[in-house]
């Protein structure tokens, strides 16, 4: 696609900082919760140190200092020297927003962000006076372990993955080192050749180097993916230990290193090697034609390219033990092991979603032939119909699933947004997730982005109470917004819930009278009240703030979410909060719809559109003006819709009664009734666009396919209303006709 | 070819599908034909001009119907087993032309093929690119384009 090799690994790069950044946002979050155990603060440290790692090989140099100045301060927490305390988790929060936005500014070309400055001096200045500035040498009292391994911040940086200081012997300064490298298969899986390594250490001075052959077995059972080869190496005292670290940087995930200074025992088993013989040595399982088949293999072996997974996946081969191979993501409380996953472009999946349609339908024409040639119920074809029926549902469902994904990436937005709100307003705010796992079609994920946050940023400004006033009310001052989401018959819930004031009913009503949205003298229940929130143009802030109260408001949110075929609900308890819970379909691709018949026509009408149904009886039409009529449903009065005459089918009928309708609600909550010929049936159907081959029809959404092969037309029952001309009088028959 | 098919191009050799509408006979260049399907009752769309006929199931994609008959100005085609539905592509539009039959494949030299001439009477001939005799009979190519829904009609 790209002429440039170095823009793809360049995309995959970012790709894999989203992921780090996820990683980053999800441990900062379990710090929140109180876990601040070492592991936690390692998945901080490493994503940083991984982010900054890849950026520093594209030359992203703007990331690479920030992130490098992100990554001293955590390594001041991870050695113990910084305490964390709210405040502090606050600043961390707030430099992982940053550090998204720098990602995405070296991502897109973009300059830097504004500000990041500023937060990295308020980051710093936790670190103080107390501490030493960074380049210093550190080895101090806090560190028993001295020389061995976190020898100081500027070694901490590369490479060591920070353990709890190990009690080992202090060894003379001047003893010469210890090496011993062990790749893993990954390592030769991502493209690295330990020859450049050892080479590169080679000039670093005299290296004595051995290659430790010990775990090679019989060739017959060798085999060629995994790596065997182990190399120790000596080197002289007087050497910088992060000069030596440096060199294994970009492989630390995927080899086992151990680096101590020795006392004098040579610990020479095997075969020597002195290094120009290394040019000879083939690297093991590294030519590249394997190299592509172990990369996807990386379930079996465990073998992710480093970067991949935040928490490198530790390696299976004979490891050494050393303390910097120690802090797998195992031990971390939250860690859901990282699933082997395999990138696909989106458009082909969309490809199979399209071709397991074209399945669904087939079948469904192939039983209604084999239900019309009139075979018995218990023949093999029949039967044989009913398994293949039943795969294919199980194969659409898979497919359905590939596009799924968590919402978790979405909730993570959202934390970001309540730190942004919370803190333009002045609250206290806390965002509790549920349910980050619940699996949705990726474009409902995509599109749902801007009414939840819009929302969040309602709840923040105006569900929740500032501090003082939440303290009098006996509430904590921090308030707490829940995120959930959650699979619920079919479809996906999502709410919003906050413990803030509630709704000001009385507050509500007389907005809406005084902004004319309702007469004044309306009689509405407390539900009816709470949805007046959805009326275009209703904003209740006293003062439009910043955050919100831009005249487009729960309106916008509503209209999103029906544009998505779901539901938005609101319920609200005064003192106790208000819930907004989102009902959606888990996918675009098919469609929960009524099967109706209108002018021998059959049409599918979507069911989320449809509240109820019924049969007209004379008592229920009355005439509204020369053309129009409505109809009486418990004591409202609902507009009449001839379906048919709508859709240029036919002309109004000369009476409606007995006639079926639709009771439909609109985005304002208006209902009309649409009168159709006949129900046939639910069904989920598979929705074909028409936008492309034909262009948008008014009233209608989408076509779909039935089992007779024939298309019928998907209507948007809010789209026909609105172009409705509502002729249902007989008057019209000789003039239409 | 994948640009604009219906335009006559500088080969020297055209190959014309040639179909029938009412008794006038008429043709299409045949790199921009897809294939040729029987007749279908196709779903009819709210709406639309009189000249679209609706949307068939082509294989599970929805493909619009235009009339050719209706669209030139002529009587509808009548609908019946006879029929043939011929599959046009342009670009990025598909669309099935729906006429009475399908007559022949002609093989000409471009240098065969005749301006329209210029009738103001007449508003088929905005349909038309260019005019041929084969055997005594007067085929008309169709200039795809201009017959083919577009979108701002539709969406108006």
């Amino acid at each position: 696609m790209s002429n440039d090799p170095m823009a793809e690994i360049k995309a995959s790069f970012f790709v894999e900082c989203g992921e780090l950044l996820e990683s980053l946002q999800d441990a900062l979050t379990d710090m929140d919760e109180g876990a601040y155990d070492n592991e936690t603060i390692n998945v901080v440290f490493r994503a940083v140190h991984s982010i900054k790692g890849g950026a520093g090989a594209f030359g992203l140099d703007a990331l690479v200092a920030f992130a490098h100045r992100y990554e001293t301060v955590m390594d001041e927490v991870r050695s113990g020297r910084l305490e964390i305390d709210h405040d502090s988790l606050k600043l961390f929060f707030h430099t992982a927003d940053f550090l998204a936005d720098q990602v995405a500014a070296a991502r897109d070309g973009l300059p830097e962000p504004d500000g990041s400055e500023a937060c990295l001096q308020e980051l710093e200045a936790l670190m103080g006076d107390a501490l030493p500035p960074p380049e210093e040498e550190d080895i101090s009292d806090f560190q028993p372990m001295g020389l061995s391994l976190d020898l100081g911040i500027s070694d901490a940086e590369f490479g060591d993955f920070g353990l709890p200081p190990q009690l080992e012997d202090m060894p003379d300064e001047s003893a010469p080192w210890s090496l011993t490298f062990t790749p893993s298969s990954a390592l030769y899986a991502s493209g690295n050749d330990p020859t450049h390594l050892l080479r590169n250490l080679r000039d670093l001075g005299e290296v004595v180097l051995r290659c430790d052959l010990a775990a090679l077995p019989d060739f017959d059972t060798l085999e060629s993916q995994h790596s065997y080869l182990s190399w120790h190496a000596t080197l002289p005292g007087e050497l910088d230990e992060g000069d030596i670290r440096d060199i294994f940087e970009f492989v630390e995930d995927v080899c086992t290193l151990e680096l101590t200074r020795t006392s004098q025992d040579a610990r020479a088993e095997t075969t020597e090697f002195t290094l120009p013989d290394l040019s000879d040595l083939a690297p093991l399982g590294a030519d590249p034609s394997s190299m592509a088949e172990s990369v996807e293999a990386g379930p079996a072996q465990q073998a992710d390219p480093a970067p991949d997974t935040p928490a490198p996946a530790e390696t299976p081969p004979p490891a050494v033990d050393p303390p910097a191979a120690k802090p797998t993501p195992q031990a971390s409380p939250n860690a859901e092991a990282p699933g082997a996953t395999v990138r696909v472009d989106l458009e082909r999946i969309d490809r199979l979603v399209n071709l397991v349609g074209e399945l669904v339908i087939n079948q469904a024409m192939l039983a209604q032939s084999v239900a019309e040639a009139g075979l018995p119920q218990n023949s093999k074809v029949m039967t044989g119909l009913e398994a293949f029926m039943m795969l294919t549902r199980d194969i659409q469902d898979s497919v359905m699933m590939i596009r799924a994904q968590p919402v978790k990436p979405l909730f993570q937005r959202m934390g970001r947004i309540v730190r942004e709100a919370s803190a333009a307003v002045a609250k206290e705010v806390r965002l509790r997730t549920e349910g980050e796992a619940t699996e949705v079609d990726k474009t409902v994920i995509e599109r749902l982005a801007d009414p939840l946050t819009h929302m969040i940023r309602n709840a923040v400004d105006h569900g929740l109470e500032t501090p003082d006033i939440r303290e009098a009310a006996g509430k904590p001052r921090e308030g707490i917004i829940t995120l959930s989401a959650q699979h619920r018959s079919g479809r996906v819930v999502i709410e919003i819930i906050d413990d803030g004031a509630g709704i000001n009913r009385k507050k509500v009503l007389e907005k809406a009278i005084s902004k004319g949205l309702v007469p004044a003298d309306v009689q509405l229940s407390d539900a009816e009240i709470d949805n007046l929130l959805f009326l275009p143009g209703f904003s209740t802030a006293d003062q439009i703030s910043a955050l919100s109260g831009r005249g487009v408001g729960m309106d916008v949110v509503r209209s999103a979410i029906q544009a998505l075929g779901g539901r938005i609900a609101i319920t609200s308890e005064p003192g106790k909060g208000t819930r907004f819970s989102i009902s959606l379909p888990l996918t675009l691709a098919v469609l929960d719809g009524m099967v109706i018949s209108v002018a021998n026509e059959t049409l599918v009408v979507p069911l989320s559109a449809i509240i109820e149904t019924a049969t007209l009886t004379t008592e229920d039409i009355r005439s509204l003006g020369p053309q129009t009529n409505v109809i009486h449903v418990r004591g409202d009065f609902v507009p009449l819709y001839d379906l048919g005459a709508e859709l240029g089918y036919r002309a109004p009928k000369s009476s409606y009664e007995g006639g079926i309708v639709l009771l439909t609600a609109q985005d304002n909550g208006e209902r009309s009734a649409l009168v159709v010929d006949a129900i046939m049936e639910q069904r989920q159907v598979v929705i074909k666009g028409l936008q492309q081959s034909y262009g948008h029809i008014p009233g209608v959404a989408a076509a779909t396919i039935l089992g007779d092969g024939q298309i019928a037309l998907i209507l948007d029952p809010a789209d026909l209303v609105h172009n409705a001309s509502g002729r249902t009088r007989g008057l019209e028959t000789a003039l239409a006709g | 070819m994948t640009q604009d098919t219906s335009k006559i191009t500088s080969a020297s050799e055209v190959e014309l599908l040639s179909f029938r509408l009412g008794e006038e006979e008429y043709s299409v260049d045949i790199m921009s034909v897809r294939e040729i399907r029987g007749w279908t009752r196709a779903t009819p769309l709210p709406h639309a001009p009189a000249y679209v006929r609706g949307v068939i199931n082509l294989r599970g994609t929805v493909l619009p119907v235009v009339d050719l008959s209706v669209r030139l100005g002529m009587a509808p085609v009548k609908g019946d087993a006879r029929n043939v539905i011929i599959v046009v592509q342009m670009g990025a539009q598909t669309a099935g032309l729906l006429v009475d039959a399908v007559s022949d494949i002609l093989n000409l030299p471009r240098s065969e093929l005749q301006p329209p001439p210029d009738l103001a009477a007449d508003s088929a001939h905005n349909y038309i690119s260019a005019l041929t005799i084969v055997e005594g009979r007067m085929i008309r190519v169709l200039d795809l384009a201009s017959v083919l829904p577009e979108d701002a009609v539709e969406a108006a």
